[in-house]
């Protein structure tokens, strides 16, 4: 064993996301309490250019090859797992993203090491490694230790401030050969989808009407628009609302959807599932209604009313159209 | 193309969930159990690959308790063609000793297509769908929000973020996490349900506990604090909507202040 953090980067179309300084901040700070290095696993084709952005890693693994141009859940995943019979780290740290969840389930099962899933907190001091999890979408706190001094943790949005992750610099590199599966690969890409255009852009509004599974039906999202107009602003929701078809891809806040910082967060009938609060949490003021008192959107909210969200949406049509 | 969909009861989600006297699990006695959302998506996703290049649909769940029947009922009901219920009296069972038992159980019934639920909210030690892909040596894609049947295996598009998706041939046999099918879920009669449950279709399968911990304890559970964040508003509406009004306002929306 290494002792060493090795943090997951992930990058598209050449820029890394926030979610890779995240859990470089994270694992420089637990680097600083435990003395490990941290190396940063750099996947891709043509990405050296990359390696300057990574400068609060010790050491940068890189795996440069024609095969792996583009994110493949299979050829990726291997090479992770290749990275880590490697150099046997003490702690690996995956972003839950929708690249890390390809990547962590058989991190551990190939590599036989513990996972801990849903992590906003990891500690690796030298009494061993432990983390506190988001259960039940945020209903409930997990803390949580691991058997043996190693282990895999895919971590929350959230973790750790990216600011504090992102410097430039100059680390070591390590260049590695892609495994056999990168080439072999038995998932090809073919194409990135980009998002539907034309709709409202619910990232340029001062205030936005969030409607959760608590709007009960396509029909009572009418009352949501109209509270909606009246202020100025637009609808938006979480995802349930989007895959059941009652508004579009482009009204959806959060791990999926788009990231909105409006001026006032509206929530209606919306429990703040840890996916749905990574999108909205940097909102100026967030106001919510929800008939549940426990409803973890209350932790994130600045004000917050317990109640049904049909006794005071016409409330506030009247108030401000009236 | 066969197909098998995993699906997993979880405690349903708008119920206030308690404690029991070791802190370290959920008082489970007066729980209601639902089937995981991504899962009914999962079989949809199934059944309109079924209707688009025919072939068969087989739902499997674990244990035996009265939710896993409901919920295998109901998926036959909407069109499934078979349904296995793995092992009785299995207990509490981490991620790792779930795929374990699936793995076997799939091995033997070599199907095209493995479908699951991208993710269930209480499982601490890692997603079912993608550790049954790694024991299994499977190709897996994650975070699915369409299939297409295509010239060799099926055409998969997995989302990214900020409504970017990725587009990637795999070939069968294969696992898949479904985030969202195609289309929402459908519905069926609850007549149709009773009829499925009179039918009795329901196969049951041996299954033997499997061994390997995951190596993640539990130390503790706890709700977490949420009355922290927010400042609550008066309990009554007329007066909520006031200090709403006055809120936006002072935020500089809605009118002046
Ligand atoms: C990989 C992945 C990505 C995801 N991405 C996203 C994403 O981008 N955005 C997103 O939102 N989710 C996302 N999710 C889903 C997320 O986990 C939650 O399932 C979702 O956010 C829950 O939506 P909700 O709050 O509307 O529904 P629920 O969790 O069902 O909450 C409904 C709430 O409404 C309340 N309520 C019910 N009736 C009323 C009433 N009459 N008045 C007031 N309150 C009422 C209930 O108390 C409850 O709190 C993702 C999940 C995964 C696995
Ligand atoms: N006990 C189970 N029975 C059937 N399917 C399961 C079970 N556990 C997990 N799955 C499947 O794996 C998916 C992901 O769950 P999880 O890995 O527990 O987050 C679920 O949505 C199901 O499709």
């Amino acid at each position: 064993m290494s002792g060493n953090i090795l943090v997951v980067t992930e990058h598209l179309s050449g820029a890394f996301t926030d979610a890779t300084f995240e859990l470089l901040a994270l694992a420089r700070n637990l680097a600083g309490v435990s003395g490990a290095e941290v190396d940063a696993a750099l996947i891709g084709n043509s990405v050296e250019g990359l390696v300057g952005e990574l400068g609060v890693a010790d050491r940068v693994l890189l795996i440069d090859d024609p095969a792996l141009e583009s994110f493949n859940p299979v050829g990726h995943t291997a090479s992770v797992v290749s990275l880590v019979d490697a150099t046997e780290p003490r702690v690996v740290l995956v972003p839950y993203t929708s690249t890390g969840m390809d990547i962590a389930s058989h991190v551990s099962a190939q590599c036989g090491l513990p996972l801990v899933s849903y992590c906003q907190s990891v500690d690796a001091s030298s009494a061993g490694l432990s983390a506190t999890c988001q259960l039940y979408a945020g209903k409930l706190l997990a803390d949580v230790e691991v058997d043996g001094d190693r282990a895999v943790f895919a971590m929350l949005s959230g973790a750790a401030p990216a600011a504090d992750g992102r410097r430039e610099g100059a680390p070591a590199v390590e260049a590695r050969a892609a495994p056999p599966e990168a080439a072999a690969s038995t998932t090809r890409f073919r194409a990135l989808g980009e998002p539907e255009a034309g709709d409202v852009d619910i990232t340029a509004q001062d205030v936005l009407v969030v409607v959760g599974r608590g709007i009960d039906s396509e029909d009572n999202i009418e009352e949501a628009v109209e509270l909606a107009e009246v202020l100025g602003g637009a609808v938006a929701a979480s995802r349930p609302i989007v895959d059941q078809g009652w508004l579009p891809k482009t009204r959806q806040v959060g791990k999926s959807g788009l990231t909105v910082k409006p001026k006032v967060y509206l929530a209606l009938g919306v429990s703040g599932a840890p996916e749905h609060v990574e999108g909205m949490r940097d909102s100026s003021t967030i106001i919510a209604v929800n008939t549940d008192p426990h409803a973890p959107i209350f932790g994130v909210a600045h004000y917050g009313w317990v109640g049904d969200l049909f006794d005071i949406l016409p409330e506030l049509t009247d108030r401000i159209g009236g | 193309m066969d197909t098998v969909v995993l699906l997993r009861a979880v405690p349903d989600p708008v119920e206030e969930l308690e404690l029991d006297d070791t802190g370290t699990d959920l008082d489970r006695d007066f729980l209601g159990f639902v089937l995981n959302e991504f899962d009914d998506h999962a079989l949809e996703e199934a059944l309109l690959l079924k209707e688009d290049a025919g072939g068969t649909v087989t739902v499997v769940a674990l244990g035996t308790a009265d939710e896993v029947d409901q919920m295998l009922h109901t998926a036959v009901a909407k069109g499934a063609d078979a349904a296995v219920k793995l092992g009785d009296d299995l207990g509490a069972l981490d991620a790792h000793a779930q795929a374990e038992l699936f793995s076997a159980a799939l091995a033997d019934r070599s199907p095209d297509l493995v479908l699951c639920g991208v993710q269930a909210s209480d499982e601490l030690d890692g997603q079912v769908a993608m550790l049954v892909a790694a024991k299994l040596e499977l190709p897996h894609v994650s975070v699915v929000v369409a299939t297409a049947p295509a010239a060799e295996g099926l055409t998969v598009t997995k989302e990214y973020w900020a409504g970017i998706t990725a587009d990637f041939d795999v070939s069968l046999p294969a696992v898949l996490g479904i985030q969202a099918a195609r289309q929402a879920p459908r519905y069926v009669a609850v007549s149709r349900i009773r009829q499925a449950q009179e039918a009795g279709l329901l196969e049951e399968a041996d299954a033997e506990p499997a061994g390997p911990s995951s190596g993640v304890r539990v130390v503790g559970l706890r709700i977490p604090d949420v009355g922290d964040g927010a400042e609550m508003l008066p309990a009554d509406e007329e007066e909520a909507a006031d200090r709403i009004v006055e809120l936006l306002r002072a935020a500089g929306v809605g009118g002046p202040s």
